[in-house]
C-alpha cells in the first residue's frame, strides 16, 4: 500500500505526537479520538518524544500526516527541527500540522517553514478533521 | 441548553425543603461541611497567592516582589518544564524549554537568587513541583537555613502529589512505588522537622484541567489522599502526627453552584474518612484545608477580556466554598504566561471580592440553600461510589496501572468537547457570540537569553564548587536510596554541596528507573 499514490483507496494514517517535555495531553487525545471516529487510522505516540523519535515513527507507521501538540512555548525550537528531519529523510510528502499555544507571528513563520497548518486554542474538531483529511489527500 | 451541571448532574427547575436532609452542623464543627473554622474569613482572610515564575530566578524574584507590593499575601512558585522533569538547563531535553513555562532552578544557587530579599520566615511559599519535589524542598530548606530561619517556623506548601501526575499532569520521572516512598520521606521529615509546613498538596486541579468532571476531581483527589495516608501509616507515623498537615488543591471551574457544593462535599467526605476510616482524634486531622485556582482550561483565546469575568465568578465560587488560599488566572491565559498588567487585574479581582462584595463576612453564606445542600449530597454520594470502586481495584496504584482514572478522564474530556461541537454547550466567543475583528493584547515576552544565562551559570557553578563534596553527597543519596532510608538528609547534604537538580535526579533515575506511560486515548 503506497499512501498518497491512491489516496481514495487507502486509509488516511495520522501520527499524533507530543514533542518535548510538555505533558499536557488533553487536546492531543481528544483530536486522536476524533480523527479515529472520522475513520482515520491514528497512532498516538505518547509523551516526551524527540523530533527524531517522531520522524522515525512517522516513517515506520507510513503516515500521511503528523500532528504535533505543543503547549509549552517550545514550538519554535521543535517544529523546525521536525521539518528539517523530514527533508533530510526525503519525507517531505508528509504533512505537518501543529496545534497548541502558538502566537500568530510564530504560526505565520511555521507555515513559511513548511507547516501545512497551525491550530490555535478554540479550533473545532470538525475544522481540524477536515483539514487533516485534505492535507492527507493532497499528498 | 443542557439542564445539567457542567459535570452532567441533572437539575430540577427549583429545589425545596424536600431536596435536602437535616441541617448541617455549624462552620467549625465536624464534619466541617460548612467550613473548617467558626469565623472563617472574619478570623483570617484567604491567602492571595498568585502562581508565578518565568525565565531566570532574577526575573522571577522581581515579579514576586512586585506581587507582594501589590498586596499579594503568599508566594507560589511556578517552575519550568526542565526543572519539573528533573533536567538541568544544559540537558539536551531542555533545549528551547528553559524558562518558558516557569522559572529555571538548577541548584541551590538559583534558589538563593529566587528568594533574595524575601524573608522566608515572614511569608508562606507554595511550590508547584512533584517528581523532584524532595530535591527542590531541600534547596528551599537550605535557603531558609542560610537566612537564619528555623525550619520549625516555616510556613509553606510543597505540591509533591505524585499520584495525580500519573493520572493527569504527567510530570512523572520514576515509577509509582519509589515515588510514593520519596513522598513518604518528605511527610516523615516534615512531621519531625518542619511541623508548620504542608509537605503535600493533594490536588484535583490538574485532574479537572485534564477534562474530568467535578465528581471525578473530588473522588480521585480524596482517594489519592487515602493512598498517602496509608503509606505514611505503613511508615510508622500516627494519623494525628501528620494528617493535620495534609493540604489540598482544587479547581474552581465555571459551574458556580456545582463548585461550591464540591468544596463542601470535599470537607465532609474527608472529615468522615479521617475519623471513621483512620480513627483520627485530633480535630485538625479532620479539617480539610485547600488552595483553589480558577479554571485555566475554561479561558479562551477568543475575546480574552471575557476571561476576566470568568475568573471573577470562579473566584467568587471558591470564596463562597471556603478556600484557604486562592490563585486567580490572568486574562491572557490562553496566550502566554501572565503579563504584569494581566496578573495585577487578576489580583485585584480577589481584592475586590474580599473588600467590596461582603462575601467574606459570613461563613458558608449559601448553607441551607435547598439547591446547594442537595448538590452537596449528590456530589458526596457520587464521589464515594468512585472511591469504593478504586478500593475494590486494590487502591490508587493498581487503578493507575490499569489506566482507570486516566480513561475516565479521557472519556469525560471527549464528551465535553462533543457537547461544545454540537452547540449543546455554549462557550461565549468560541461557538457563540463570535467576533472576527479583535484587537491584539500585549503579551509577556520571555527573555530568549534565559536559557543561555542558565547554562552559563551552570558552567560557572560546576567550575567553582568542590567536586569531592558533591560526589560524597551523591554517594550518600545513592546509599540512602539502596538502604531504604529517608532520603531527605542526603538530599540536604547534596544541595548544600551545590549538586545540581539533574545530578540528584539522575542518581535516583539510576536506582528507581523511569516510568513510561501506557497511553490511554
Amino acid at each position: 500500500m503506497v499512501p498518497g499514490r491512491f489516496p481514495f483507496m487507502s486509509n488516511i494514517r495520522v501520527l499524533v505526537a507530543k514533542p518535548g517535555l510538555d505533558g499536557h495531553d488533553r487536546g492531543a487525545k481528544v483530536i486522536a479520538r476524533a480523527l479515529r471516529d472520522a475513520g482515520m487510522e491514528v497512532i498516538y505516540t505518547g509523551l516526551r518524544q524527540s523530533p527524531e523519535m517522531i520522524v522515525s515513527a512517522a516513517m515506520q507507521e507510513d503516515v500521511q500526516v503528523i500532528g504535533l501538540s505543543i503547549l509549552s512555548g517550545a514550538h519554535m525550537a521543535i517544529v523546525p527541527r521536525v521539518l528539517q528531519l523530514l527533508r533530510e529523510r526525503e519525507m517531505e510528502d508528509v504533512a505537518v500540522v501543529v496545534g497548541g499555544i502558538v502566537p500568530d507571528e510564530d504560526a505565520a513563520e511555521l507555515k513559511k517553514l513548511g507547516c501545512a497548518g497551525v491550530f490555535q486554542p478554540g479550533a473545532s474538531l470538525d475544522e481540524i478533521t477536515g483539514f487533516v483529511r485534505s492535507a492527507a489527500r493532497a499528498r | 441548553m443542557l439542564h445539567r451541571t457542567l459535570s452532567g448532574i441533572p437539575l430540577q427547575n427549583h429545589y425545596g425543603p424536600e431536596d435536602r436532609r437535616a441541617a448541617e452542623p455549624a462552620p467549625g464543627e465536624y464534619p466541617y461541611t460548612r467550613g473548617i473554622h467558626p469565623t472563617m474569613y472574619r478570623g483570617k482572610l484567604w491567602t492571595m497567592r498568585q502562581f508565578s515564575g518565568f525565565a531566570t530566578p532574577e526575573e522571577t524574584n522581581r515579579r514576586y516582589r512586585y506581587l507582594l507590593e501589590q498586596g499579594q499575601t503568599g508566594l507560589s512558585v511556578a517552575f519550568d518544564l526542565p526543572t519539573l522533569m528533573g533536567f538541568d538547563a544544559d540537558h539536551e531535553n531542555s533545549h528551547g524549554e528553559v524558562g518558558k513555562c516557569g522559572v529555571s532552578i538548577c541548584s541551590l544557587a538559583d534558589m538563593e537568587t529566587l528568594f533574595a530579599g524575601i524573608p522566608l520566615g515572614g511569608v508562606s511559599v507554595s511550590m508547584t513541583i512533584n517528581s523532584p519535589a524532595a530535591m527542590i524542598w531541600a534547596m528551599y530548606l537550605a535557603v531558609a537555613g542560610k537566612q537564619g530561619v528555623a525550619w520549625r517556623d516555616l510556613n509553606g506548601t510543597l505540591q509533591n502529589d505524585i499520584l495525580k501526575e500519573y493520572i493527569a499532569q504527567k510530570e512523572f520521572i520514576y515509577p509509582p512505588r519509589p515515588s510514593m516512598r520519596l513522598v513518604t520521606d518528605t511527610i516523615e521529615f516534615a512531621t519531625r522537622e518542619a511541623p508548620r509546613y504542608n509537605p503535600v498538596s493533594i490536588s484535583g486541579y490538574h485532574i479537572r484541567e485534564a477534562g474530568s468532571t467535578a465528581t471525578q476531581e473530588l473522588a480521585f483527589t480524596l482517594r489519592d489522599g487515602i493512598e498517602y495516608v496509608d503509606w505514611a501509616i505503613e511508615r510508622g507515623l500516627l494519623i494525628d502526627e501528620f494528617a493535620p498537615r495534609l493540604s489540598f488543591f482544587f479547581n474552581s471551574h465555571s459551574d458556580f453552584f456545582e463548585e461550591i457544593a464540591k468544596f463542601r462535599a470535599a470537607r465532609r467526605i474527608w472529615a468522615r474518612l479521617m475519623r471513621e476510616r483512620y480513627g483520627a482524634r485530633d480535630e485538625r486531622s479532620a479539617r480539610l484545608r485547600f488552595h483553589a485556582q480558577t479554571a485555566g482550561c475554561s479561558l479562551t483565546w477568543q475575546q480574552p477580556h471575557n476571561n476576566l469575568v470568568r475568573t471573577a465568578t470562579q473566584a467568587l465560587a471558591a470564596v463562597l466554598g471556603g478556600c484557604q488560599s486562592l490563585h486567580t488566572n490572568s486574562l491572557d491565559e490562553a496566550y502566554a504566561l501572565p503579563s504584569e498588567q494581566a496578573v495585577t487585574l487578576a489580583l485585584r479581582t480577589q481584592q475586590l471580592i474580599a473588600y467590596e462584595t461582603g462575601a467574606p463576612l459570613v461563613a458558608d453564606p449559601l448553607g441551607g440553600s435547598y439547591y446547594i445542600e442537595s448538590l452537596t449530597d449528590r456530589l458526596e454520594a457520587d464521589a464515594l461510589a468512585y472511591i469504593e470502586r478504586i478500593d475494590a481495584i486494590g487502591g490508587m496504584i493498581p487503578a493507575i496501572e490499569r489506566g482507570f482514572p486516566q480513561s475516565e478522564i479521557a472519556d469525560a474530556s471527549f464528551r465535553y468537547q462533543r457537547e461544545v461541537e454540537r452547540g449543546e454547550r455554549l462557550v461565549v466567543g468560541v461557538n457563540a457570540f463570535t467576533q472576527s475583528d479583535e484587537p491584539p493584547i500585549e503579551l509577556l515576552q520571555i527573555d530568549r537569553t534565559a536559557g543561555d544565562a542558565q547554562v552559563a551559570k551552570l558552567r560557572a557553578l560546576r567550575a567553582s564548587r568542590r567536586q569531592s563534596g558533591v560526589d560524597r553527597a551523591l554517594d550518600a543519596l545513592r546509599d540512602a536510596a539502596d538502604a531504604n532510608r529517608n532520603m531527605m538528609p542526603a538530599l540536604l547534604e547534596s544541595v548544600r554541596a551545590y549538586a545540581t537538580l539533574g545530578e540528584m535526579c539522575d542518581v535516583l533515575r539510576e536506582r528507581f528507573g523511569v516510568w513510561v506511560e501506557q497511553a490511554v486515548v
